[in-house]
């Protein structure tokens, strides 16, 4: 670029692929959320050393339902992963489908999700534990939520024929975030459920 | 798919110029303050608001300082005391210190870039509307009598609802959390247009210091606010829903406070100290006429303070019975760090030294800023220690000492930068005659003020109690200290003083009035709109010392470059080396990032007086807004057109 002066540039305009502010923006995004969930498993794993295995309210936490939830999570992982390259393919109508499939199934996550809280014996006011496990699992869950409406809105999108094989960033946007609450889960699931049995 | 062949032109002609000016220019009145994205009047508004929250800072310091000029005084009643200090601490650290930072980056962050704004244009202006919404809110509480009373850091379980059932840490405790929002999309937005939005050719190695300041600081905020804004949430939520997290007799644990508070806290501290030391390193060296010594290790060295920032933060904690193995690894951290705080300090005395120093006001605050950090990095190396910190922690030497680091290297070097930088800013350059008063009056008032402190500290007096008995042998301490601090709010005022004469009659500074090295200095004052109405393409670390600095620099092309006018656009380059890789469509002003603060103003106010329908009705407003603020745009090419089948 030292003759800049007669140099040409062929430049993408806008929103493209993974070189869109936007996208760097979500990851910025996922740092601080990674480290806010960090944070409370840093005050899990606090509470867990100062206070032993006793600390935990209530039986040890079942894997009856949760282990389940988190395969159909991962699922979902997959499913949008699989409907952003369909939308890389043009092949817009299987994007959608995808979408559709990933809605479903975190719609199930959050239903049995309700379910394993229904079924707790203890209250966020019961003990530290108490609080800690559904502020923990409830910051998770407020994370789905904020997921699924980005889902919502890329199937609008999608439905609404905006995005192309190249010009696709919100969709790209939406899938990396969903990616994020799927790992953080991930994190949950083995401090809430796997962590307790190790030291026990 | 749209590719644009972009060619570099020549100068730009008068009708392309007024062809970006009628792109990037705001709407004029009202409607043109609410929804203008300009960096450049988001960086004055920080800035004005920050100085605003000085002065209100400065004013409870100066109540309280009139309360402790003599013994046995009662003037304030300790409960009005505390909420002084509480709200002295929070508006100083949190109101000013880290915003005042935000406005100048924001203003300068474009143009030392070689860009036209940010690279979130509405984000940013929405950083700036909740930064004043929280702050508002906060004294919001302070107004009604039910200010935070609890010290800056609110310390369980005094803050929690057994023991402090008014509204005031409900204030605090929500208004933290809404600031965090803040400065959290704040430093994303630094972040972001570090990586891509550099001018053609600008390698990171070619960047001024101060954006490397900020950047380090950026980082560090992304990770630790969320630290915060937890610890203030569980507080919220055990004082309004009966969980425990602090609290002893239900297996809550106070100290989870005090980690998660200083996790952020300290990272926190060198937040608003790096950009200011960056300010420093690249305004000294224009009154020295000569290039920064040692370039390469400030930069590396401003990153290894905050990377071994976030290992310090149990110094803090040295008196709360941790494990001595606990102790001693954050001790000898909290002692590593000085190494690299000190390398811009070595750098600064050798850009002096090697230099042909010019002393004007802006020199005298930024080289006055090497002492007070030397005076206030000692004092902090001996509180590292443990056996000294057990001694002095809660005293009167703490205090000073974080107001030598503080003030020393934040305050100092701000108005450095405000002396160098108001011309760029205003078009007027600041009084020399009174800025020689203001400085000396504030240094002079600053070390008579805080010095001796460090002494009244040795002797015992502990921090944070709202008048003192006679025979302590602090009585002379305090008075001196207290006329020390009148004398140097007297200087904080001439610095406003000069600000606003010199807003009129100040003299016309013209594009470069010190004869400076960087891209900010190569448009007029105050900058236009656009900024630069070709994009430049940057061969060097001094642009615009290129023909003195001779040796065969590469020449940088300032007049000519890349022209972009189809809308507002920009360019992005690649992450290391700026290479050019993407044109960025940027924004058009937009009501949005202040219709969105006003609805979470509500929504807070809603949490805070418990009226969950009003809470629940703000929030859909809030992500009503948000959806039309993300929706996909045509003129933004975020989208394709929606009639292909």
């Amino acid at each position: 670029m030292n003759q800049a002066a007669a140099a040409t540039f062929t430049l993408p305009a806008g929103s493209i692929d993974h070189r869109g502010v936007g996208w760097w923006g979500l990851l910025c995004a996922i740092a601080s959320e990674g480290a806010l969930f960090g944070y409370l498993l840093f005050a899990y794993y606090y509470y867990a050393a100062e206070l032993g295995n006793n600390w935990i309210s209530g039986p040890m936490p079942s894997f009856r339902l949760a282990l389940p939830n988190t395969i159909i999570l991962l699922a979902s992982s997959a499913t949008v992963w699989s409907a952003e390259r369909a939308m890389k393919r043009d092949q817009r109508k299987a994007s959608l489908l995808w979408l559709s499939g990933t809605l479903v199934l975190g719609i199930v996550f959050v239903i049995v999700q309700l379910l394993e809280w229904k079924s707790k014996s203890f209250s966020p006011s019961t003990s530290s534990y108490g609080s800690l496990y559904f502020t923990l699992t409830g910051f998770h869950m407020a994370h789905v939520a904020a997921g699924l409406i980005g889902i919502v809105l890329a199937i609008i999108w999608c439905a609404r024929n905006y995005f192309d094989s190249r010009r696709h960033v919100p969709l790209l946007i939406v899938s990396g975030y969903w990616h994020f609450v799927d790992a953080v889960w991930l994190s949950v699931f083995f401090t809430i459920y796997v962590s307790p049995r190790l030291w026990s | 798919m749209s590719l644009i062949e972009t060619s570099a032109i020549g100068p730009a002609t008068p009708a392309q110029v007024r062809t970006v000016e009628e792109i990037w220019k705001e709407e004029p009145g009202l409607w043109g303050f609410l929804t203008s994205v300009d960096h450049k009047d988001i960086g004055k508004r920080y800035i004005v608001t920050a100085f605003a929250f000085l002065a209100l800072g400065g004013i409870e310091a100066a109540v309280m300082r009139a309360q402790l000029a003599r013994p046995d005084q009662h003037l304030l009643s300790p409960e009005q005391y505390d909420q002084l200090f509480s709200m002295h601490g929070m508006t100083m650290i949190f109101l000013y210190a880290m915003p005042i930072l935000s406005g100048f980056s924001n203003f300068l962050f474009p143009l030392l870039l070689g860009a036209r704004d940010m690279a979130f244009p509405r984000v940013n202006a929405m950083s700036y509307w909740v930064f004043l919404a929280s702050g508002i809110f906060m004294y919001a509480g302070f107004a009604i009598g039910a200010a935070p009373n609890d010290g800056w850091f609110n310390y369980v379980p005094y803050s929690e609802k057994a023991f402090n059932p008014g509204l005031n840490m409900d204030f605090y405790a929500l208004g933290m959390i809404f600031l965090g929002i803040s400065t959290t999309i704040g430093a994303l937005n630094f972040i972001v247009t570090f990586l891509r939005l550099r001018a053609p050719g600008m390698a990171i190695n070619r960047v001024p210091v101060m954006i490397w300041g900020t950047l380090t600081a950026s980082v560090a905020n992304l990770l630790v606010i969320p630290a915060v804004s937890l610890a203030f949430f569980l507080l919220w939520t055990d004082r309004q829903f009966g969980t425990h997290f602090y609290d002893v007799s239900a297996g809550g644990q106070p100290l989870l406070w005090q980690h998660l508070f200083w996790m952020f806290g300290h990272p926190w501290v060198y937040a608003i100290v790096l950009p200011a030391m960056g300010m420093v390193s690249d305004g000294l060296p224009m009154f020295c006429r000569r290039t920064l010594v040692g370039y390469e290790a400030v930069v590396l060295s401003t990153i290894a303070t905050m990377v071994l920032g976030f290992g310090v933060w149990v110094h803090h904690m040295f008196a709360t019975g941790l494990p001595a193995m606990a102790m001693s690894f954050f001790s000898s951290a909290s002692i590593i760090i000085t190494v690299p705080s000190a390398v811009a300090i070595f750098a600064w005395i050798a850009t002096i030294w090697t230099g042909r120093p010019v002393r004007t006001t802006a020199f005298l605050f930024f080289a006055s800023t090497i002492v007070l950090f030397v005076i206030g990095g000692v004092s902090g190396f001996m509180t590292g220690s443990v056996p000294v910190d057990w001694q002095l922690t809660d005293t009167y030497f703490v205090v000073a000492h974080l107001h030598y680091v503080l003030i020393g290297i934040n305050l100092f070097p701000v108005c450095g930068g405000l002396y160098f930088w108001f011309p760029k800013i205003t078009g007027r350059l600041l009084d020399e005659r009174l800025g020689r008063w203001n400085f000396w009056t504030m240094f002079l008032g600053f070390n008579i003020a805080f010095l001796p402190m460090h002494l009244t500290g040795l002797l015992g007096m502990p921090r944070r109690i709202y008048t003192f008995p006679a025979d302590m042998g602090w009585d002379t301490l305090n008075l001196i200290t207290t006329l020390g601090a009148y004398l140097f709010a007297i200087g904080v005022a001439l610095t406003f003083v000069n600000v606003f004469l010199s807003l009129r009659r100040g003299r016309a500074a013209g594009p470069n009035p010190w004869n400076a090295s960087t891209l900010e200095w190569s448009v007029s004052s105050p900058p236009p709109p656009y900024n630069f109405a070709v994009i430049p393409i940057v061969q060097s670390r001094h642009p615009l010392w290129e023909d003195e600095l001779g040796n065969g620099v590469a020449r940088s092309t300032l007049d000519s470059g890349l022209y972009l006018d189809a809308g507002r656009e920009t360019i992005a380059t690649s992450m290391l080396d700026g290479e050019p890789d993407l044109i960025l469509k940027m924004p058009d002003d937009s009501i949005s990032p202040f219709v969105l603060t006003l609805a979470m103003s509500v929504f807070f106010f809603a949490l805070l007086l418990r009226s969950w329908w009003l809470a629940g009705l703000a929030a859909a407003a809030m992500l009503v807004t948000l959806i039309a603020w993300l929706w996909p745009r045509r003129k933004l090419e975020q989208r394709v057109d929606g009639v292909r089948a």
